[in-house]
């Protein structure tokens, strides 16, 4: 694999990491210093007290020390960055066979987990919540992934699909399946709405402008109480029914008509069965839009809008559509999410949730469906795993983002070539291209 | 009028702060050409810092208080500006030619990280403190409506008049300056002529920490408290000033600072509270779209 350093060339390497680690010590002792060796509370009176934390302090300085050391001794190992390993033919055609096979196992235990964990509420309930973030993760993907538009504020056409369900089931008492669309149509909607200005912006600006309605959307939202409840959001949103009839014990509903026992569980599965319907559904329409000139047109805009233009393309359509499909799943996502809990608070819909979709969709490799599931598993198992740390949850949510920036930053699973290519693929590779100014 | 004479005064101090923020952004996007988005939780940091110096230097039985601002100053300077060393080292050197949304995630996740540690490290309640700097004088006194400009709003403005002095004169005037300009106009090239790129980005996001951790502290004074996820929407807003101004212009983040500090102040005053950071953010989506590059901002031209 690398070569190994001779007994020569260890000595000063030792010496040099040794010396890198007592200086990344250092600057941890300073940045750690006040933050962590000193511990600020609003007293009983009100008064700001303080109390030392130096062993905290020592602790946290050991080990960035020691992880300095073990970082480098990896670097050394792993050889400079870029080193191209090479994998065995035959381990290559294995592997190769194994991700074909990936895709249809996943599907096929997706569809068994309600029947092998039938009496495991929990994992149903966290079998949903994965769902719903890979339905979200799709979603964005064809903006993110597909067009290479990035969009910060995604939760926004998130929040507009829940909030036109809540309300309008509860306001007119309409029912999830007729609601269900127009969510849907509303986001895409506010997509259109939201793609309009910001035709013009590329890169970070578009991300900020983006990220910016995100906000703007939720505090309207907030404030707008007599609508929307404010803080306190809506409550007593309707369950879905089964087509008009009921997941409930009464004589009217979905157990009593097919004569079985009623139980409780038979809601959660209808929900798993409903949310892997409509993220399936999500990524059958994706594949699809990506056959089409439509989403022939939103790979060639992720590569170089410039050259795009030049080719003819409309950019403004090409774009608007994205936006609206993109926000129309979400639109739906939402929804769902709104008939699942039945109560909604603003509270759900921050930053920090289309910061977590952006980060399902970047780790699944930006336009590859397949990885945009698996790091939505990884990514809402890896919260669950925290679940008892709450409070460092995010904290690892962060750094985690930082190093899959640095380490892969085209994601784990991810390939973004794109669907169609001339016939000298690999001149062309989108790895090769530098990033469009999409 | 005096009501109007009041809320410009209190967002010109505002401005002040929402300024030294927006110097940060605009520097780094000027040089790297990437939006900082860590840049508000370096400001969160820094008023943590100088709260927390503060409160040590008190307790030590300093009662002077110029000398404790001064110590705070520092040190909550020199602190922060090492935060802003490490999140460049750390989180954006190692994707200088990574791709172009690389080191904006990465920004995003550097973000979340600065934002919680300071709520594991320091805890989730906001940390109010006394007020540090009382006292003021009454310029106008009309109808019993009275006007007054607080001492703690002379501190902030002739604070970041003297800063903003100081960095122009190291922009314009010293070694670092000239390399940073080098450095906005062609990397490739300065490299070529000596300049020490990575040293003079690495500078680049010490001051903008420097003087995010100045804002941190004004806003400590000012306000009297800090929690730890004021450093997003104030981030935002100092972005917001910093497009306005015309990304990349020095002067002209200082410019956007005072009028977003203004808008914010006369849009609550007179419209509503509830949706001043609606103003705001509206207000960038606005400047994105009509006026790209802002007040005081060269037009971008782009290259295939």
């Amino acid at each position: 694999m690398t070569t190994i350093p001779t007994p020569a060339s260890r000595a000063p390497a030792a010496a040099f990491i040794f010396k890198k680690a007592l200086i990344s010590a250092l600057v941890a002792l300073v940045l750690f210093s006040l933050m962590i060796g000193i511990r600020t509370e609003a007293g009983p009176s009100g008064q700001l007290i303080y109390w030392t934390r130096f062993g905290d302090l020592a602790a946290m300085v050991g080990i960035v020390f020691g992880g300095s050391i073990v970082v480098e001794l990896l670097r050394q190992w792993w050889g400079p960055v870029g080193t191209v390993r090479i994998v065995p033919p035959q381990m290559q055609s294995a592997l190769a066979v194994a991700g074909r096979l990936v895709a249809p196992l996943l599907l096929i235990f997706a569809f068994l987990v309600p029947v092998i964990f039938y009496d495991q509420r929990y994992i149903l309930d966290l079998g949903i919540l994965v769902l719903t973030y890979v339905m979200l993760g799709w979603g964005l993907n064809v903006v993110v992934g597909l067009a290479g538009l990035l969009d910060l504020g995604y939760v926004a056409f998130y929040a507009v699909g829940a909030y036109s369900y809540a309300l309008l089931a509860t306001n007119f008492g309409w029912s999830f399946w007729v609601c269900l669309p127009l969510a849907g149509i509303l986001a895409a909607f506010w997509g259109v709405l939201l793609g309009f200005p910001v035709l013009r912006l590329r890169g970070d600006y578009l991300a900020i402008v983006t990220l910016a309605f995100g906000e703007i959307i939720r505090l309207v939202i907030i404030n707008w109480q007599s609508l929307t409840g404010g803080p306190n959001g809506v409550s007593g949103i309707p369950r879905p029914t089964l087509f008009g009839i009921p997941l409930t014990p009464g004589p009217n509903g979905l157990a009593a008509k097919l004569g079985i026992e009623f139980s409780p569980t038979h809601r959660i599965v209808f929900l798993f069965y409903l949310i892997l319907a409509l993220a399936l559904l999500t990524n059958w329409v994706t594949i699809r839009l990506r056959r089409l000139p439509i989403g022939r047109a939103w790979e060639a805009l992720r590569e170089d809008e410039v050259a795009c233009r030049a080719l003819g393309i409309n950019i403004t359509t090409t774009k608007l559509t994205a936006f609206a499909t993109g926000a129309m799943f979400g639109g739906f996502a939402g929804a769902f999410f709104a008939t699942r809990q039945g109560f909604i608070s603003p509270e759900s819909f921050t930053f920090q949730e289309s910061a977590l979709v952006l980060a399902i969709v970047v780790l699944g490799g930006m336009g590859s469906q397949l990885g945009v599931a698996l790091a939505a598993l990884t990514m809402i198992g890896g919260f669950e795993l925290f679940r008892g740390l709450e409070q460092y949850r995010m904290l690892v949510f962060g750094l985690a983002m930082v190093l899959l920036m640095i380490w892969r930053p085209r994601g784990l699973i991810g390939h973004r070539a794109p669907t169609v290519f001339l016939r000298h693929a690999q001149t062309i590779s989108s790895d090769l291209v530098k990033e469009g100014h999409g | 009028m005096d009501y109007f004479a009041q809320q410009v005064i209190n967002g010109v101090v505002l401005g002040s702060i929402y300024g030294l923020i927006a110097i940060g952004y605009t520097m780094v996007y000027g040089i790297v050409g990437m939006i900082n988005f860590a840049h508000g939780d370096i400001f969160m940091i820094g008023g943590f810092i100088a709260l927390i110096s503060f409160l040590i230097l008190v307790s030590l039985g300093l009662t002077f208080v110029p000398v404790i601002l001064l110590i705070v100053l520092l040190v909550s300077m020199a602190i922060t500006a090492l935060y802003g060393w490490t999140v460049e080292r750390i989180a954006y050197r190692p994707l200088r030619h990574s791709f172009r949304l690389a080191p904006m995630l990465s920004a995003i996740g550097m973000s979340f990280v600065l934002s919680n540690y300071s709520q594991v490290a320091q805890g989730a309640r906001v940390k109010p403190v006394p007020p540090i700097i009382t006292g003021g004088y009454t310029l106008l006194d009309s109808n019993g409506f009275v006007v007054r400009l607080s001492n703690v709003q002379i501190v902030v403005v002739i604070t970041t008049i003297v800063l903003l002095a100081i960095f122009t004169w190291l922009v314009s005037r010293t070694r670092l300056g000239r390399d940073m300009r080098a450095c906005e106009q062609d990397q490739t090239m300065a490299a070529l002529l000596g300049v020490d790129v990575d040293r003079t980005i690495s500078m680049t996001f010490v001051i903008g920490a420097a003087l995010a951790a100045v804002a941190g502290m004004m806003y400590l004074l000012y306000y009297g408290l800090v929690d730890f996820y004021m450093g997003f929407v104030a981030g935002i807003k100092a972005f917001t000033a910093a497009v306005l101004g015309g990304i990349g212009s020095l002067p002209g983040a200082m410019l956007g600072g005072l009028l977003i500090g203004l808008i914010e102040t006369l849009w609550s005053a007179y419209f509503s509270v509830e949706y001043k950071d609606v103003a705001a953010f509206s207000i960038l989506i606005i400047v994105l779209i009509f006026l790209p590059t802002g007040l005081l901002g060269r037009p971008e031209v782009e290259k295939v």
